[in-house]
């Protein structure tokens, strides 16, 4: 593999349960080092793409390489290369982070190279997370939060080349939440661990992705960085008054020339402009939009919509 | 995966296993389980014991043997089902299959953990009975045949209860898909009263099963010769009892693998996702 390639591509991903079409021509390259993050609404195919990717799902079509492999082929020195950072819910109650991070970390060793060192070394990984002072109690004692920190602490432990992450945050209290994107950022940076993340939480998104891919309806609808996005969405602003008890909308980029134009109108003599407004779409507007139109069951044309406002 | 990754992962298990194992002993939890049945069980043996055997045998020295085959049958094959079912669901199983080696590792500790814990439960059982019912073993060396019918039990049977785990719809299942059909057998097999008082053709199915094998291989430890005279053939079979118990390992052997392959290729973190809203919604 060389330096150049990415560490992920994605061309033409098909995906269908019987007549179902889920995923329909998804296409994205992750590039080393870089955090990216799948957005859209629940039931967009976030999690079925993420799946196809870390080798538990077969696709319908479509050509998948990751880490230069085909996942739903590659064997278990494949999988040493990979980490998965999973929901825990009830598993392990009766072991010790500790007891447990020992055990699963073993499995990595006859995996180590001349530049990665698996598994990661036990205390450094338990201080990471930050589980340094409940890690000989049980789990069952844990707390939401405690959990997640052990979630990634077994996702990482065999020092993956790439991570996945699906909807690592859901269900979780704000200060939860803080604390895991400082852990995402510590990984990001700490050895340009490559992360590929869903969500349906713009915020999170713009907080911790280099690169955001949108995904609604199963395709596909924006992929580039949060700022350009936000910079594309609010490309034009809206503005609405009412004259003479009637309502005007005009969208412009321009809207500064616009509103003097129309207030020298008025100065003119065109009669009074009340109710002067100015909006400039942001790109959590836009979102929102597709997720409420994407929930009422219009998902097609959510996409198509978000994907013009996106352009 | 080569040889030297394959014996690793096997190590890994039976260090998983080895901790499951201790960490259910020191629960008392565990504890209270392994308890309870074996009060059902001495409890039963004293309330039944001037009970008449139609043989010279007291009621506790005559009942206990096949009521130990029929406990091995019932932990065996409901143990790891339980097992296998509910984590499944709660994603124990997911976690190993994104670990390289991982799924050989976890049957492994599986299979070691519900053979260890055989021995408690015996222990529970047999520790107060001997205390309280003399004569319950004929011979010392009934003993080592004790040893070859457990190790050859748990050979037959514990793939059931891997098959039933990795095929049942979800834990709340186990007790339709597994329980239940370990109860009827256990009626059928010879444990609570001698096989010969049912009809032909359900002895005849009774025998296809290993529960009844087990039943009579721990009676032909415990009881002395002459009991024999009471089983079906007035022999104790033991090489028929071999032969089915073996016959049920063997396929077992090339069952379970293919059914646990099938199984863990379908777990993803939708699907536990899935069984986590299940579990939170009883009424559908």
């Amino acid at each position: 593999m060389t330096a150049a390639q990415p560490v992920v591509q994605v061309r033409d991903l098909r995906m269908a349960y019987g007549d179902n079409l889920v995923l329909d021509g998804v296409e994205f390259d992750i590039r080393a080092g870089e955090v990216l993050c799948l957005l859209g609404p629940n039931g967009a195919g976030k999690t079925t793409t993420i799946e196809i990717l870390e080798g538990f799902r077969t696709r319908s079509e479509g050509e998948v390489s990751v880490l230069g492999e085909d996942p739903a082929q590659a064997g278990e020195s494949w999988r040493a290369r990979t980490g998965v950072v999973l929901q825990s819910w009830r598993d392990h109650p009766r072991w010790t982070p500790r007891r447990l991070l020992s055990l699963l970390g073993g499995y990595y060793a006859p995996y180590s190279t001349e530049t990665v060192t698996r598994p990661w070394d036990l205390e450094e990984l338990i201080d990471l997370v930050g589980l340094g002072e409940i890690a000989d109690r049980r789990i069952s004692t844990f707390s939401g939060g405690q959990r997640r920190r052990l979630d990634v602490a077994m996702g990482i432990v065999g020092r993956p080349e790439l991570l996945f992450l699906d909807e690592p945050t859901a269900g979780f209290d704000p200060q939860a939440r803080r604390e895991f994107h400082e852990i995402v950022h510590r990984l990001a940076d700490l050895d340009g661990t490559t992360i590929l993340l869903t969500t349906h939480d713009l915020a999170e998104a713009e907080k911790l992705a280099d690169r955001v891919v949108v995904l609604a309806g199963g395709r596909i609808v924006a992929d580039d960085s949060a700022d350009a996005l936000a910079r594309r969405v609010s490309g034009e602003a809206q503005v609405t008054w009412t004259r003479d008890g009637e309502r005007f909308v005009h969208a412009t980029a321009e809207p500064n020339d616009f509103v003097r134009a129309l207030l020298a109108e008025e100065a003119a003599g065109a009669g009074e402009v009340l109710d002067l407004e100015v909006r400039r779409a942001n790109l959590e507007d836009a979102y929102l939009a597709l997720v409420n139109q994407h929930e009422s069951g219009a998902a097609a044309a959510a996409a198509v919509e978000f994907a013009e406002v996106a352009r | 995966m080569s040889g030297a990754t394959v014996g690793h992962a096997v190590r890994l298990g039976l260090r998983r296993g080895w901790t499951e194992f201790v960490q259910s002993v020191r629960s008392s939890q565990d504890q209270w389980f392994y308890l309870f049945t074996a009060a059902l069980v001495v409890g039963y043996l004293w309330i039944r014991r001037d009970a008449d055997t139609g043989t010279d045998l007291p009621f506790a020295a005559f009942a206990l043997p096949s009521l130990l085959g029929g406990l091995i049958a019932f932990g065996v094959v409901i143990g790891p089902a339980y097992q296998l079912a509910m984590e499944r669901e709660d994603g124990t199983l997911l976690r190993h299959r994104a670990i390289p080696g991982g799924i050989v590792g976890y049957v492994t500790g599986c299979l070691l953990v519900n053979t260890l814990s055989v021995l408690p439960q015996l222990l529970a059982v047999l520790v107060p009975s001997f205390l309280l019912f003399d004569g319950l073993m004929a011979e010392p060396s009934g003993w080592l045949t004790v040893a070859w019918v457990v190790l050859l039990s748990l050979l037959a049977m514990m793939p059931i209860g891997m098959v039933i785990g990795s095929l049942v719809p979800g834990v709340q299942k186990v007790g339709m898909w597994g329980m239940l059909p370990i109860m009827a057998l256990a009626g059928i097999s010879g444990i609570f009263y001698p096989i010969q008082q049912l009809w032909g053709w359900v002895q005849v199915v009774a025998q296809v099963f290993p529960m009844y094998w087990a039943g009579l291989g721990m009676r032909s430890a415990f009881l002395p010769d002459g009991a024999a005279a009471a089983e079906i053939g007035g022999s104790w079979r033991t090489w028929e009892t071999v032969a089915v118990l073996g016959g049920w390992a063997v396929v077992g052997v090339l069952v379970t693998p293919v059914v646990l392959r099938r199984m863990s290729r379908r777990q993803t973190g939708s699907e536990v996702a899935a069984a986590r809203e299940a579990t939170m919604q009883w009424v559908k």
